[in-house]
């Protein structure tokens, strides 16, 4: 079973959920695997500090010309939706970053001028701690192949556990390609107006991609009835309710897991991973 | 002219309270939501729309399935997973190709290589642009449609419509709302920009995300400040925070503490400096004339 903990907006809880979600459930025996798929600012390893036990260089594939064979016919320019590879007067310069490894111009190359080499983006690392198996992505500082990186990351998935998958806030390519063959979506929210207005954003993006999908509402009583009455008139599931708690915050604050502060939320996390099989089994 | 704008790395530091509470306090500026994907300042701005226009990020190919042989050579060639044998018969076959509008990139490969030109590469309009009027000034802003690619680009027509209405309005000032994460929109945010304001929490996630987003702005050359919110909920890492920030060249402009004030004034569509005259407003304020300092 792959759950997916995304919201929309930044900030709401995922990674609190996520983590604590997948210790919960290590705890109570199971199988479980935690993969941060927010690859541009990973924060899982901070309170997880798991043991890293493998490092892979991510990479996407870029055009790499050799000019004595290039005849200035100028179909790789041609073809490129991106700007990332021209040719001019017989000479073809490329523009690695603007490139989407479409492997188009070196399939239209008339001249086998073009071939594919590897441009590093990151890393995937992965370990374990305490029976959870860990893996999270890094991506470099300036690369924009956010997707990329997920997807490999994401290479790594163990079948034989759950696997809960930590999303990138937003609701756009890099949560989308987190979101892709999993089971189930946990949204995660805040009840404030901003909360109200992302998770909204949030319910379509997952409705789009035609996956079953539960609320958690975090800090559920620091603002206002808005998100709870969203839920109530479109038939949304809230599959869980958490209050906010300051000593949670602090705690948070210095890389503590909440079921280590208040350790009655192991059992309410195991509720929320009982709740969502229960509702993929009713499908 | 000068453009602000802020960022934080880490989600839900308070860049859209303090972006908001800035256009108050700007009064008049150009107001810009970058954050495209998940866009809240219009909640409390209350932006009166006076142009839509369309944003076309990209292209998508489409397969017409009344010329489609059925060779799979665009699921062949696809790298994005985007072609799938799931499309309506036609007199040739029992089931055409057809291209997964999600997944498609408009990358054009399938079109060029489609033996029969069976596929089209058009525009796709993505979601929409808007220029606004507020209390603040005038505001551009989108909506991005959903699941939806390219907010980069979007980004980008944002800020230059941004500048185009400052010089338009003889405005010298742009507050753009930033997003969290260190991609595409984010870099499209920063580049060129004149100050750039990391907005964070004291908190080992923000302090790690924080550490990403300005190795980032460092990395384009544009001078950086810092304000570190909810400050009190770890005074110790406040100053780790602060200290580290300080050595790396980042000037600390604001601490400012907790306070439901933000949380009551969003839910009134007031900006916090509208909802309160207290001590939180007077740090936001002395945090305000720190960044118009270092505006010049």
């Amino acid at each position: 079973m792959k759950i997916a903990i995304a919201s929309g907006k930044g900030g709401t809880g995922k990674t609190t959920i996520a983590t604590n979600l997948a210790v919960s459930l290590a705890r109570a025996g199971r199988r479980v695997q935690y993969l941060d798929c927010d690859v541009e600012e990973p924060n899982g390893h901070i309170f997880l500090k798991p043991d890293i036990e493998r490092v892979e260089e991510a990479t996407v594939g870029v055009p790499q010309v050799d000019q004595s064979k290039c005849t200035g016919c100028g179909r790789c320019g041609q073809l490129c939706q991106y700007s990332a590879i021209i040719c001019i007067q017989k000479h073809v310069l490329t523009f690695e970053p603007l490139c989407h490894s479409c492997g188009g111009c070196m399939a239209v190359c008339p001249a086998s001028a073009l071939t594919e080499k590897p441009r590093r983006i990151g890393v995937a690392e992965y370990g374990a701690v305490n029976g959870v198996a860990f893996g999270h992505g890094r991506l470099d500082i300036g690369a924009i192949q956010t997707p990329a990186l997920i997807r490999h990351v994401k290479r790594g998935i163990r079948e034989d556990a759950v696997v809960i998958l930590d999303a990138p806030p937003g609701t756009s390519c890099p949560v989308i390609e987190a979101l892709k063959g999993t089971d189930f979506v946990l949204l995660v929210t805040e009840p404030t107006p901003f909360g109200l207005n992302d998770l909204e954003l949030a319910v379509g993006m997952v409705k789009t991609l035609k996956l079953p999908f539960a609320v958690v509402i975090n800090r559920c009583d620091m603002g206002d009835d808005g998100v709870a009455q969203y839920c109530r008139r479109e038939g949304i599931d809230i599959a869980m309710e958490i209050p906010n708690d300051r000593k949670i915050a602090e705690a948070y604050s210095r890389g503590q897991m909440m079921v280590d502060i208040q350790p009655e939320y192991a059992a309410k996390f195991c509720q929320l991973c009982e709740h969502t099989s229960g509702r993929m089994a009713t499908r | 002219m000068k453009e602000l704008v802020v960022i934080s790395g880490k989600g839900g530091t308070g860049k859209t309270s303090m972006a908001a509470a800035f256009a108050a306090l700007a009064r008049p500026a150009v107001l810009a939501d970058c954050d495209v994907d998940a866009a809240d300042l219009h909640l409390v701005l209350d932006p009166q729309v006076r142009q839509t226009s369309d944003f076309s990020g990209g292209k998508r190919a489409t397969i017409d399935p009344s010329k489609c042989i059925g060779c799979g050579r665009c699921a062949g060639m696809c790298r994005f997973e985007a072609v799938r044998l799931d499309g309506p018969a036609n007199d040739v076959i029992g089931k055409t190709y057809a291209i997964d509008p999600v997944a498609c990139e408009g990358c054009g490969v399938c079109v060029e290589f489609c033996p029969v030109k069976a596929i089209e590469l058009d525009e796709v309009v993505n979601g929409h642009w808007f220029l606004s009027d507020t209390r603040f000034g005038p505001m551009v802003h989108a909506q991005l449609g959903i699941a939806q690619a390219n907010s980069g680009k979007l980004v980008t027509l944002i800020r230059r419509q941004a500048r185009e209405m400052a010089e338009e309005r003889k405005l010298d000032l742009i507050v753009v709302d930033g997003s969290p994460g260190i991609g595409c929109p984010v870099i499209a945010s920063i580049t060129g920009a004149d100050l750039v304001l990391i907005v964070t929490e004291p908190t080992l996630s923000g302090r790690h995300d924080l550490g990403r987003v300005a190795d980032l702005a460092a990395n384009f050359g544009i001078r950086t400040l810092l304000c570190i919110n909810k400050a009190d909920i770890n005074p110790q890492m406040t100053a780790q925070i602060g200290e580290e920030a300080r050595k790396r060249g980042i000037t600390v402009v604001g601490e400012i503490p907790y306070d439901d004030a933000f949380t009551k004034a969003q839910i009134l569509k007031a900006t916090v400096v509208e909802y309160t005259g207290g001590a939180i407003t007077e740090r936001v304020k002395a945090l305000w004339r720190q960044i118009t300092y270092a505006l010049g």
